[in-house]
């Protein structure tokens, strides 16, 4: 069984997307967040999609239900890195993405991760000043 | 108006949903798209590839490059032999699913493109037809 590899740092999780998924990894890969924000008592769930050439309905709706899922759990969930061209189409195709925080990088992902946590005192020094 | 470039691909499962993301992704590339292009197409191939997966029954898919008096094009055309659609006005609405998705398929695929056209007859299949010029 195929997996995306899920990377514990700190409190939170990093997720980096690095294929084209299909649509079984996707919902394997829902399944593997929602198990180790439980295993790892994970606060916050950072995932990269900067190497993704599309984001279609399917994976938007992912997205939605992995930001859903794990705040159930007790974690938030950002997006970050998504292309401009995917950003450009995305808005086109009519997906919102209205319940997931989204950042520009890992970075400002993991300063969003600290806010949302730590109940909007941010810590981690990499906002723009 | 010329053909440029013409292949038939089955579209049966899941896999083949990634697999013509990619060919699509790969022919635009060959005929100069750029990047937003690519990116917009390949979007409405992967939701009408796996309109025809899920709702369909499996199908196929012709992808062709064509030359309208040197204005390129690429034309997808989406083909299935599955229950058809009742009510494709419906269908085209933002919101109307009759599965589990968030129902943006079709009519998020008719905003990424040029020219989009459906046909489908009731217990014969549904063949959708898209065209992005460069």
């Amino acid at each position: 069984m195929e997996h995306i590899p899920i990377l514990k740092v700190g409190n939170f999780l990093l997720v980096t997307i690095q294929v084209d998924m299909h649509d079984r990894l996707v919902m394997q890969l829902q399944d593997d967040i929602c198990q180790r924000v439980i295993k790892d008592k994970a606060k916050g769930v950072l995932i990269d999609i900067s190497s993704l050439e599309v984001v279609d309905s399917f994976i938007g709706r992912m997205l939605g239900t992995i930001a859903t899922m794990t705040k159930t759990l007790g974690a938030e969930t950002v997006v970050v890195g998504m292309r401009p061209a995917v950003a450009i189409t995305i808005v086109e195709l009519g997906l919102k993405l209205e319940n997931v925080h989204t950042a520009l990088n890992v970075d400002k992902g993991i300063a969003l991760l600290q806010s949302l946590v730590n109940g909007g005192e941010v810590l981690y020094d990499s906002f723009e000043k | 108006m010329i053909l440029l470039k013409s292949d038939i691909r089955a579209v049966t499962n899941s896999d083949d949903i990634t697999l013509v993301r990619q060919e699509v992704r790969k022919r635009m590339q060959e005929a100069g798209f750029s990047l937003v292009d690519v990116t917009k197409m390949v979007t409405a191939a992967s939701e009408l590839a796996r309109n025809v997966v899920v709702h369909g029954g499996g199908g196929k898919v012709t992808i062709n490059v064509i030359d309208n008096d040197g204005h390129i094009g690429i034309q997808l055309i989406f083909e299935d032999e599955g229950p058809g659609i009742p009510d494709i006005e419906k269908a085209l609405q933002d919101g109307f699913t009759t599965g589990d998705g968030l129902g943006l398929g079709l009519g998020g695929a008719k905003r990424l493109v040029h020219e989009f056209s459906i046909h489908s007859e009731v217990g014969k299949g549904t063949r959708v037809e898209i065209l992005r010029w460069r």
